[in-house]
């Protein structure tokens, strides 16, 4: 399996699947059990300057007293040891680019704090974009996003995608925002993956063959998708968080 | 020693009062060279504390904080057991103190609930050694009120030459993680996958904060080094989200709390720690209560907010 350069992807499947961990693996903060995998030409680990990384949805606590721009800016330079007392005029129109992009200039100066999750989805954006990344690996970035906010940030994830030529690589447990978008989705499920676009992927026969179980994919009359039958119980999605973020956590 | 101090202050010098004209009382206030010292101390910890302090509220570790002072009691009393310096066992105990929260309780590695019941398991076992190390040494511990209330107005030469020095190498450290610090604190997993040690870097943060807190707590004693670890931090965020100018202004309150607070001192019957932490406080309740009225006026608060959703949602969603 390979994602060409400027390609837009979903990696999609149940929960626990293994999405975030191969999304972990890209970033060589976990090791491959078997095969191998190169990122942009280079080994894993090696390429990580230009990823852009969006680990599943983290929100800030309200009493965060840092302006979003200063979150943008740690993409920059957040990892340079020492401090920068001055800000070199270099540097703050890559933040301001950044934040133009994701269309947060209106509130990148208030407390991160202070901004609903939607607008601090879109400043992590920046932060994960501010280095020009060639490739970007975002976990779940609509999840726990209202259905409005979720497609706009679904479109603003095209918008960068096809215009500054970065590939994507997005995890999602719901492919229905990026339906309108998407080049291809690689389904994950019982250690298994298949790959290809939505309309070969996610039918009712690939399903049930990579579940090993009745599958059915329903099309709404909108265009929605709904899978039927898969292992997915509601009552599993916290759950389904509690381990993820030990296992974050753990890596 | 206080007691001699204190007596010092409110009978030898003479009932010192506040005039009206506090060129002439500041001068006054530094024709003693104890004052000179206690000012001079008060400055490096304010500094010190602080900025160290800035870092603690913005990663929430104020329990930790705590508990990192509190090593000072294991620290006085393991000190008076070998024979060695009061002192010494502070630095000793609140550096291994920051190892120790940092090992067992590393953030972004356990909750929160983990975390902070970790910090009350090493303030619990740290106390109880203290305890031990007191009746192995069977003596009474002669600088208890110091441990407890500090030594402002009875810091001597060589004390001071010693805070500045922990003070200078506690800044490096500081100044050296910068920005991963800043990085890690606010978001440990991108700053991981960046290539930040981020473990590594909250346990030397730990580690600095201990010595920190063991400055602090020579000053203001351990039961009052919120006063300047924590408070004009905690002010100073509540002003702006600007991390440079929030840094500033907390140690400029700092400073401001110390000096004042001294200057009172020196002309009142009561300790100095009442008075530093007393005025710090007062500091951030006002802070709380300007920052308060004014985003309920909507200064700053939701007015002229752009709305994220501008248009309609697009087709395909259900609204």
């Amino acid at each position: 399996m390979s994602v060409g350069h400027g390609e837009f992807v979903a990696l999609l499947g149940a929960n626990g699947s293994g999405k975030s961990t191969l999304l972990k693996t890209v970033l060589g903060a976990l090791p491959l059990a078997a095969g191998r995998m190169s990122v942009l030409g280079r080994p894993l680990g090696e390429a990580n300057r230009a990823i852009g990384y969006l680990p599943q949805r983290r929100s800030f606590d309200s009493g965060t007293r840092l302006r979003g721009s200063d979150i943008v800016r740690l993409g920059l330079d957040g990892d340079r040891w020492g401090v920068s007392l001055r800000t070199p005029k270099g540097v703050r129109e890559r933040i301001a680019e950044a934040v133009e992009m994701v269309g947060a200039s209106a509130y990148a100066q208030r407390p991160i704090g202070e901004l609903s999750g939607g607008e601090q989805q879109r400043l992590l954006i920046a932060q994960a974009l501010v280095r020009r990344p060639e490739l970007l690996l975002l976990d779940e970035p609509l999840d726990s996003l209202d259905l409005p906010n979720q497609a706009v940030v679904a479109a603003l994830v095209h918008d960068i995608c096809r215009g500054a030529g970065v590939t994507v690589l997005l995890v999602a447990h719901d492919v229905n925002p990026l339906l309108p978008y998407l080049d291809r989705v690689v389904y994950l499920a019982a250690g298994h993956a298949v790959e290809g676009p939505v309309d070969e992927v996610i039918t009712g026969e690939t399903l049930s063959g990579l579940y090993g179980l009745p599958v059915e994919v329903l099309r709404a009359s909108d265009g929605r998708l709904v899978v039927v039958g898969q292992p997915e119980a509601p009552a599993h999605h916290h759950d389904r968080h509690a381990h993820d973020h030990a296992h974050a956590h753990d890596s | 020693m206080p007691t001699t101090t204190r007596t010092l202050m409110t009978a030898d010098l003479a009932n010192p009062q506040l005039s009206w004209n506090l060129a002439r009382d500041a001068s006054e206030v530094l024709e003693y060279h104890f004052m000179v010292n206690a000012l001079v101390a008060g400055s490096i910890v304010a500094v010190m504390a602080g900025l160290l302090g800035w870092f603690m509220v913005l990663r929430r570790e104020a329990f930790a904080g705590h508990t990192l002072s509190l090593m000072a009691f294991p620290g006085a009393s393991g000190a008076a057991l070998i024979g060695v310096p009061a002192t010494w066992g502070y630095f000793a105990f609140c550096a291994a103190g920051g190892v120790a929260i940092g090992r067992l309780s590393g953030p972004g590695r356990r909750s929160l609930s983990e975390q902070s019941a970790l910090i009350g398991c090493v303030q619990a076992l740290a106390l109880a050694s203290g305890y031990l190390f007191l009746s192995l040494y069977g003596g009474v511990l002669g600088d208890l009120e110091n441990l407890l209330f500090g030594t402002v107005v009875g810091i001597s030469d060589s004390q001071v030459l010693v805070l500045a020095a922990v003070a200078v190498g506690t800044l490096a450290g500081l100044l050296a993680l910068g920005r991963p610090l800043l990085f890690a604190s606010v978001d440990a997993d991108v700053a991981s996958a960046r290539g930040v040690p981020a473990r590594r870097v909250s346990v030397l943060f730990l580690v600095l904060l201990g010595l920190a807190v063991a400055e602090t707590s020579q000053v203001t004693g351990v039961l009052l080094v919120f006063a300047l670890l924590l408070m004009p931090a905690a002010s100073a965020q509540a002003i702006t989200a600007r991390p440079g100018l929030s840094l500033l202004l907390t140690v400029a309150l700092g400073l401001a709390v110390v000096w004042v607070g001294l200057g009172v001192a020196y002309f009142s019957v009561y300790p100095a720690g009442f008075f530093i932490t007393t005025i710090s406080f007062g500091v951030y309740v006002a802070v709380r209560v300007v920052v308060g009225v004014r985003s309920r006026h909507g200064a700053g608060g939701m007015a002229g907010r752009a709305p994220l959703v501008e248009s309609p949602p697009p087709q395909g969603v259900i609204a």
